[in-house]
């Protein structure tokens, strides 16, 4: 390149003769130069430039392709790499403690149309009706006819509808393969399990999803696709729950309950060994929800959990508990017992308004289960004490079971406590809560005071949870238990060599008009056993019982839930493997003196 | 030298055209065994599966009670109670067997005190010797 110097002599000499400035010509020239310079910059920059625009495109055009091409294709599983046992099992199987299957999969098939590929919708219509007796052939016929591409007819088919389908060999059924939830146990332990459905249904395959229960609650857990080779095992025992529910049922009938309720609960771990609510219904053919009337009547209806009932007396032990705790009286001491009582315009009457007054123990007022005696006693206690002695032992929240229906059942509070609630709750009316509620709060009582979450996965090792009450008050608790049990409104709870401790609440219904209905109670049994080591919590609960093979229609907890669940425990604990012992006679039968 | 290097070019270019074309066919072969096998593990996963819920089903608190009322009878059931338990010191053992022939002899099993010494030859008796276990 010739560089153009930039003060060139001949323009300068001319310039200078003619008297210009030289100076404008160097500078005329150095203009000229950057514009040079800056001309040839820039087509360098845009060659770069266009460069760099056409790797951008290339590369975003190839991200592209191949994201439309991932997109068209059908998906392909892996072949060169070794199948493993996630890619089989979609939603893991779901256990008892022991193993046995609760819940499982199984392969079966959807049947659905395509109409255009029909050679005769009307035989069609009609052999399809009579092997599904819940298809209507004319309307079936409508719309194998209307137009339409696509036809979904069954979800799930057993197998030999399958042949038979196969067999009126028309070109447009075609079958898709499901992977369906199968519950072997039928009815077995059905509101803990809940049910699962379709979610989201494709031609070969469709999504399996938890519609109630431990199937929703723990949905994402049976999902994963990294955990769907191990199978979720429960804390439910499924011989225990066998047992319980066969117990109850018989129990149900021959009381004309309208439905029942029991739980049973390790109290040291809080593991639920068997959670039964009857009427039940099977998780493989799940009823639709009532649209019209009490959800509580639908069997989908989890009484133990949902069910938020007045627990009446069962409570009273909680206020003697909270009084002994609280160093107002001790087990010996004479509280004011005389009915009725008088409380404004309210009067508090006892059982058949008897008197168990005027005065009577503490002890004797768990025992003979005076509404009297425990209303002077909440009275000592005082609304807030009470009201935050309720509050620790978890009746103002809703249970944290993983249950999809738990944090539905929240208790009923009251919203002030004026001294007539002080008094209703203290023997558990005014307050409602649902059986698990209570089997947990007898829980604390029977772990030493010291509260147990209660959960439905196995594996529970002794919860340290906070403490409620000492272990002296415990123990004075289950020891008044024992007695009602030994020789109160229990006796036929007793089973011999297992020291049964527990206390019965028989409380009326509320109706619709305010009031409560005499001859419509619920009744419930909260036990705890053995007394002199407490390893399990025992709620049982009869709605709407009626004892009828005295004179006189019973409908007392003693002659109802007590029963049942002595008979349960009869039964149950040498299930558990708890041996029955001679027990101990009571230490304060001989007093010594001395003269 | 020239039509040398480029014949052996030529038959290396045959040879490995020859070697891909077989290993492609190989590979091939070996994804379509794979997929076989894969479909074959996959069913009878599948049959596991339906068997271990049959299994469930077959074995259901339900059926097995009524089994079990069927023929309770027959194999001489009872149910299950408390009072069942028992220590393991109540358990009766067999009385121990006497074989044909051994009636008249001693029960070998049970304990015997020794007092003295005997020399077996001739019956005198032998003084114990202060250290056990050591005989003259």
């Amino acid at each position: 390149m010739i560089r153009t110097p930039l003060r060139p002599l001949a323009r300068i000499l001319s310039a200078r003769q003619k008297g210009e400035n030289p100076d404008t010509i160097e500078r005329e020239n150095l203009r000229l130069r950057h514009e040079e310079i800056r001309d040839k910059s820039r087509a360098r920059a845009e060659v770069r430039l266009l460069f760099l625009s056409l790797g951008f495109l290339a590369a975003f055009a190839t991200i592209g392709a191949r994201m439309g091409l991932l997109a068209a294709t059908e998906p392909m599983e892996p072949r060169t790499a070794a199948a493993g046992a996630e890619i089989v099992a979609t939603r893991a199987d779901i256990t008892d403690r022991n193993g046995r299957i609760l819940a499982t999969n199984m392969q079966t098939y959807a049947l659905y149309a395509q109409p255009r590929d029909m050679v005769d919708p009307g035989r069609v219509a009609r052999e399809l009706a009579k092997i599904f007796p819940e298809i209507d052939p004319v309307a079936l016929e409508r719309r194998l006819t209307d137009g339409r591409s696509f036809l979904w007819i069954r979800r799930v088919m057993s197998p030999e509808q399958m042949q038979r389908v196969h067999e009126i060999g028309d070109p447009g059924l075609l079958f898709g393969p499901r992977e369906m939830r199968l519950y072997p146990n039928g009815q077995l332990a059905a509101h803990v399990l809940g049910g699962a459905s379709f979610g989201a249904e494709g031609v070969s395959s469709a999504e399996v999803i938890g519609t109630a229960g431990i199937e929703k609650a723990l949905d994402a857990r049976l999902r994963d696709p990294a955990q769907s080779g191990t199978p979720l095992a429960l804390s439910i025992d499924l011989t225990l729950q066998a047992t319980i529910e066969e117990v109850l049922a018989t129990g149900k009938t021959m009381l004309n309950a309208k439905g029942a309720a029991a739980i049973l609960m390790d109290v040291r771990t809080g593991e639920i060994l068997s959670l039964a609510s009857l009427p039940a219904f099977d998780p493989n053919d799940r009823p639709n929800p009532l649209v019209k009337g009490d959800p509580g009547d639908s069997p989908l209806f989890n009484r133990a959990v949902q069910g938020v009932y007045e627990l009446g007396s069962t409570f009273k032990i909680f206020t003697v508990a909270n009084a002994l705790e609280q160093g107002l009286v001790e087990m010996d001491t004479m509280v004011d017992a005389n009915a009725p009582k008088r409380w404004g315009r309210f009067t508090i009457k006892e059982f058949q308004n008897k008197n168990y007054g005027p005065l009577l123990s503490v002890e004797d007022v768990i025992v003979k289960s005076s509404n009297v005696g425990t209303a002077n006693l909440a009275l000592m206690i005082g609304a807030e004490r009470q009201a935050a002695f309720f509050q620790s032992l978890g009746f103002f929240e809703p249970t944290t079971i993983e249950l999809v229906e738990a944090p539905g059942a929240r208790p009923i509070v009251p919203k002030r406590w004026p001294d007539i609630t002080t008094i209703t709750t203290s023997y558990g009316h005014g307050i409602s809560a649902s059986p698990m509620h209570l089997a947990v709060a007898y829980a604390a009582i029977a772990n030493g005071g010291v509260m147990v979450k209660p959960t439905l996965l196995q594996g529970g090792v002794p919860q340290n949870g906070p403490r409620v009450m000492s272990e002296q008050t415990a123990a004075a608790s289950i020891r008044m238990l024992r007695r009602v049990v030994g020789e109160g409104t229990a006796t036929l709870g007793d089973v011999p060599g297992y020291q049964v401790a527990g206390k019965t609440g028989t409380a009326e219904k509320p109706n619709a008009q305010g009031g409560y209905d005499t001859d419509k109670v619920v009744n419930t049994f909260a036990s705890l056993f053995p007394a002199d080591n407490p390893k399990y919590v025992l709620v049982v609960t009869l709605d709407e019982p009626v004892e009828t093979s005295g004179s006189e229609p019973r409908r007392t907890a003693g002659w109802t839930a007590v029963p049942v669940a002595g008979e349960i425990i009869r039964r149950t604990a040498p299930l558990m493997g708890l041996r029955p012992v001679v027990e101990p006679p009571p230490v304060d039968e001989l007093t010594a003196v001395s003269n | 030298m020239r039509p040398v290097f480029f014949v052996f070019s030529f038959l290396a270019v045959m040879g490995l055209a020859f070697w891909a074309y077989r290993e492609n066919y190989a590979t091939q072969a070996a994804l379509r065994e794979m997929t076989k096998l894969q479909n074959e593990i996959a069913s009878l996963r599948e049959a596991l599966t339906l068997q271990r819920a049959e299994w469930a089903y077959l074995n259901r608190p339900e059926r097995l009670r009524e089994l079990a009322t069927l023929n309770f009878d027959r194999l001489g059931l009872l149910p299950l109670e408390p009072v069942q338990f028992g220590a393991a010191a109540q358990v009766t053992y067999p009385a121990p067997t006497i074989l044909p022939g051994m009636e008249g002899f001693p029960d070998i099993d049970a304990p015997v005190s020794v007092t003295g010494q005997t020399d077996p030859l001739t019956g005198a008796e032998i003084a114990p010797s202060p250290v056990d276990g050591q005989f003259p």
